[in-house]
C-alpha cells in the first residue's frame, strides 16, 4: 500500500562524482540561467549610464569571488587559482572591452552586448581540439552567469546562509559555488550536470563530501525537504525513500567507512597468500598523471603502459624527445619498482589523421600495433628510442603488443639492436640489458608459446584481446557482446598453455587485462601459475586483500574441478560459490554480486 | 625596443588555465606589451582566454615577443617561468 500523503519515491541515477553514502533532506539552490532581457538604447546618456552599469557589474562580480577566495578552509587552499583564473576572466579584454564597445557601438544593453561577447568566446573554443582546454568554457560560462545575475540585482540565493544539515541540490554549481558552500552544513551535493572530472567534482573530492553530478533532472524531481539518500560511490539518489532503504543504506554506510578504514591499513603492504606465495600487484596506467594513484593504492608496479595517449593527444607524431621525458618521469617515480612500457598499440582507425592511415573494414584484424610498427619504421625507431633512453632512469622494460609468431619477435628485436647500437654510438645512456617481453593475446601465439618463450624475458597475458580473437566475438558488436566470455573453459587452458610454456623456458608471465582485477578469478589463477597481475589501480586493494585469504594448494586442488567444467556458465557458477566460501563479506558489501545470476 | 623568443611547452599538462593565469600575471606586472604566437596565430599575453584558446599542449613552440621598455626584463621572467613548468609538481 502507498501511503497518499507522503511523496513518491524516486530513483534518480547520475555520475558517481565523489564517494561515500549520506541521508539527509534536499536543500534546492537555484543556479539556473538567469533570464535576459534585450533592449536598444535609445541615447548617448543612456549608453553611458549602461557602460557604467556593468563596470559595476564587474566590480561587485571581483569582490565577491575575492571573498570567497578568502573564505576559503584551508584544505581547499590548493583550488584557489581557479578563482584566481576567474577574476581574470572578468577582466579579459575579450570579454570586458568587446562588451563595452557592444554598447557603444550596438548601443544594446549590458546582458545583451555580454550574451554575444560569450557567444564569440565560445566559438573560439569550439575552434580548439584539445579536450582539457575545451572544458575551461565552463569557467567562462560560470563567470558570464554570475555578472548577469549581478546586473539583474539578483542575488538572494547566496550559499552560505544554509539552516541546517543538507544535501545541496542544484543545477550545476560553479566551482565558486562550491567553495562558497558553508561545508559545516552541508552533507554532500547533487547536480544535473557536471561530469567526474569537473572541477565541481574535484573540489567534492578535496572536501571528501560525497557528490553525484549528471542526474540530468534532479532539480525537477525533487522537492525542498525531501528526504534523500546520496550513494556518491555508485551514482545512485532515492528521494523520498521507504524505511527499508534507510536500513539498508545506513549499514550500507556503516560497512563502506569500515570497509575503507581496512583498505586503506592494509594496500601499502604486500599482497601474501596464506601459504608463503607473494603475489604482486600492479597498476595498467595509461598516461603520467596516473602514477601517483597507483601508488597510493598500493600497486607493486606499473605492469602496463599504454602509450597510445600521447600519440592521440598530439595530432601529429610525438617529438621522441617528448615521449622520452614522459617515459622517464613515469620511471623514475615509480623506481625502484618495475614499468613495463609497452609499444603502441594503434591501429588505422585510431590514428592520428597525418599519418593518412586508411581506413579499415576491420581494425582488429588489421594493420594494427606490432603490425604497424614493423611497416612504419621510422615511428616505431622513434618510440624505442625514447623507451630505451628511459631505460636509464628506473626499472624499465619493454614489451610488444599483438605478437602473433616467432618472426615477428625476430623483426622487432632486430630493430631494437640497430637502436640500441645507434644509441652507443651516439654516446646516449640506456640499459642494454632491458627485459624484452611479448603479449599473449593473439591465439597464434598460445600455439606457439613454447617458440616465442625461448625468444623473451616475460610473457604478459592479454586476456582482453585474447578472449575477444579466440572466441571470435566483437565487444563492441551488441549483437554478440553477450557471447564474450572471460569463464569460457578455452580461455582457462589456454593460459595454462602459456604459463607452462613460460615456466618450461624459465621466464616471468604476468596477466594484465579486466581477469586480473575479476575478484572471481584471482584463486584460478594463482592456482595456474600466475603471480603477478597488473589492472586498474583502483581494484587492486581488493585483489591484493582476495590474494591474502588463498591458499595456493587449496586453489590448486580446485583447479582440478575447474578444469573438468564444459561452460562458461558452469565455471563462473563454481568460481561464486567458492569466493562466497572464501569472502562472504565481499556480497555484503555490495563489491561483488554473488547471487549467481549470470552479468 | 621589441625582443623576440623561442619558448618550447615543457611541462605535462601543457598551458592550461594554471599557466595562463601566471603568464598573465607575470604580463600585468610590466609595462610592455607581450604577444604569444604558434603555428602564426597571435594571442595577447595579458588575456588569458586569448592565451588558452592558442591550444598549446606539451612540446609545442612558442615565438614570444614583447614590445615596450621593460620588454628584456619580460622576456627573460617568461623564459624562467617556462623552464621551471610553470612550478607543476612532478
Amino acid at each position: 500500500m502507498i501511503k497518499t500523503q507522503s511523496p513518491e519515491k524516486k530513483l534518480l541515477t547520475g555520475i558517481p562524482a565523489s564517494p561515500g553514502i549520506i541521508i539527509g533532506k534536499a536543500h534546492l539552490v537555484d543556479r539556473s540561467r538567469v533570464k535576459i532581457l534585450y533592449q536598444y538604447l535609445i541615447n548617448e546618456d543612456q549608453i553611458i549610464r549602461e557602460a557604467e552599469r556593468f563596470n559595476r557589474a564587474l566590480s561587485t562580480t571581483e569582490s565577491q569571488l575575492l571573498q570567497i577566495k578568502n573564505r576559503m578552509p584551508e584544505r581547499m587552499k590548493d583550488h584557489s587559482f581557479i578563482l584566481d583564473s576567474h577574476i581574470m576572466i572578468i577582466h579579459d579584454s575579450m570579454l570586458k572591452d568587446a562588451t563595452i564597445e557592444k554598447i557603444r557601438k550596438d548601443k544594446i544593453n549590458s546582458e545583451w552586448a555580454l550574451k554575444k561577447s560569450f557567444e564569440e568566446i565560445k566559438l573560439l573554443f569550439d575552434e580548439v581540439d584539445d579536450y582539457y582546454i575545451k572544458g575551461r568554457l565552463t569557467d567562462v560560462e560560470n563567470v558570464t552567469e554570475r555578472i548577469l545575475r549581478n546586473l539583474s540585482g539578483n542575488n538572494d540565493t547566496s550559499l552560505t546562509e544554509i539552516n541546517g544539515r543538507v544535501i545541496i541540490v542544484a543545477h550545476d554549481l560553479s566551482p565558486a559555488d562550491t567553495t562558497e558552500l558553508n561545508i559545516s552544513r552541508v552533507m554532500g551535493f547533487i547536480t544535473d550536470a557536471g561530469g567526474r572530472t569537473s572541477h565541481t567534482a574535484i573540489m567534492a573530492q578535496a572536501l571528501e563530501i560525497p557528490a553525484v553530478v549528471g542526474l540530468e533532472h534532479a532539480t525537477k524531481n525533487i522537492r525542498e525537504g525531501d528526504l534523500l539518500i546520496v550513494d556518491g560511490s555508485s551514482g545512485q539518489v532515492i528521494s523520498s525513500p521507504e524505511e527499508d532503504d534507510i536500513i539498508a543504506y545506513q549499514e550500507k554506510q556503516l560497512r563502506h567507512e569500515q570497509y575503507k578504514s581496512f583498505i586503506a591499513r592494509t594496500s601499502h603492504l604486500p599482497a601474501v597468500t596464506l601459504d608463503g606465495q607473494r603475489v604482486y600487484v600492479m597498476a595498467n596506467i595509461e598516461f603520467l598523471e596516473e602514477v601517483a594513484a597507483a601508488k597510493d593504492h598500493g600497486a607493486d608496479g606499473i605492469g602496463l603502459y599504454r602509450t597510445e595517449f600521447l600519440y592521440l593527444r598530439s595530432k601529429g607524431i610525438p617529438s621522441e624527445k617528448e615521449l622520452f621525458e614522459d617515459y622517464r618521469e613515469v620511471a623514475e617515480i615509480i623506481a625502484p619498482m618495475p614499468v613495463t612500457i609497452r609499444t603502441f598499440d594503434l591501429g588505422g582507425d585510431k590514428f592520428a589523421a597525418d599519418l593518412k592511415a586508411a581506413r579499415e573494414m576491420n581494425p582488429a584484424l588489421g594493420l594494427r600495433a606490432i603490425r604497424f610498427c614493423l611497416k612504419e619504421i621510422k615511428i616505431f625507431k622513434g618510440q624505442l628510442r625514447a623507451i630505451l633512453r628511459a631505460s636509464a632512469f628506473g626499472n624499465v622494460k619493454l614489451m610488444f603488443p599483438m605478437i602473433s609468431g616467432v618472426q615477428e619477435v625476430l623483426d622487432a628485436k632486430t630493430i631494437m639492436r640497430e637502436v640500441m647500437a645507434d644509441l652507443e654510438k651516439e654516446g646516449i645512456p640506456f640499459n642494454p640489458k632491458i627485459k624484452v617481453g611479448i603479449m599473449i593475446e593473439v591465439p597464434s601465439a598460445v600455439a606457439m608459446a613454447e617458440e616465442l618463450a625461448e625468444q623473451v624475458d616475460f610473457f604478459s597475458v592479454g586476456t582482453n584481446d585474447l578472449i575477444q580473437y579466440a572466441l571470435a566475438i566483437d565487444r563492441a558488436n551488441e549483437h554478440v557482446a553477450n557471447m564474450y566470455q572471460p569463464y569460457h573453459p578455452a580461455i582457462l587452458r589456454m593460459i595454462r598453455q602459456v604459463v607452462s610454456a613460460a615456466k618450461e623456458a624459465g621466464i616471468e608471465v604476468s596477466l594484465c587485462g579486466e581477469m586480473a582485477g575479476d575478484p572471481l578469478c584471482t584463486a584460478v589463477l594463482l592456482a595456474l601459475g600466475i603471480t603477478q597481475f597488473s589492472m586498474n589501480a583502483r581494484v587492486i586493494p581488493l585483489i591484493k586483500k582476495i590474494a591474502r585469504t588463498i591458499s595456493c594448494e587449496d586453489a590448486r586442488d580446485d583447479l582440478e574441478k575447474v578444469m573438468k567444467l564444459k561452460t562458461a556458465t558452469e565455471v563462473r557458477t563454481h568460481l561464486l560459490r567458492t569466493m562466497s566460501e572464501l569472502l562472504p563479506e565481499l556480497g555484503e558489501e555490495g563489491i561483488l554480486d554473488l547471487s549467481g545470476e549470470a552479468p | 625596443m621589441e625582443i623576440v623568443k623561442n619558448l618550447t611547452v615543457r611541462n605535462g599538462l601543457g598551458i592550461h588555465a594554471r599557466a595562463a593565469a601566471k603568464i598573465v600575471e607575470l604580463a600585468k606586472k610590466h609595462s610592455s606589451i607581450l604577444f604569444l604566437a604558434k603555428d602564426g596565430k597571435e594571442a595577447d599575453g595579458s588575456n588569458i582566454l586569448s592565451i588558452l584558446t592558442l591550444a598549446c599542449p606539451k612540446g609545442t613552440e612558442i615565438k614570444a615577443r614583447a614590445v615596450g621598455e621593460d620588454c628584456n626584463e619580460l622576456i627573460l621572467k617568461l623564459s624562467e617561468l617556462f623552464d621551471s613548468k610553470f612550478g607543476e609538481a612532478a
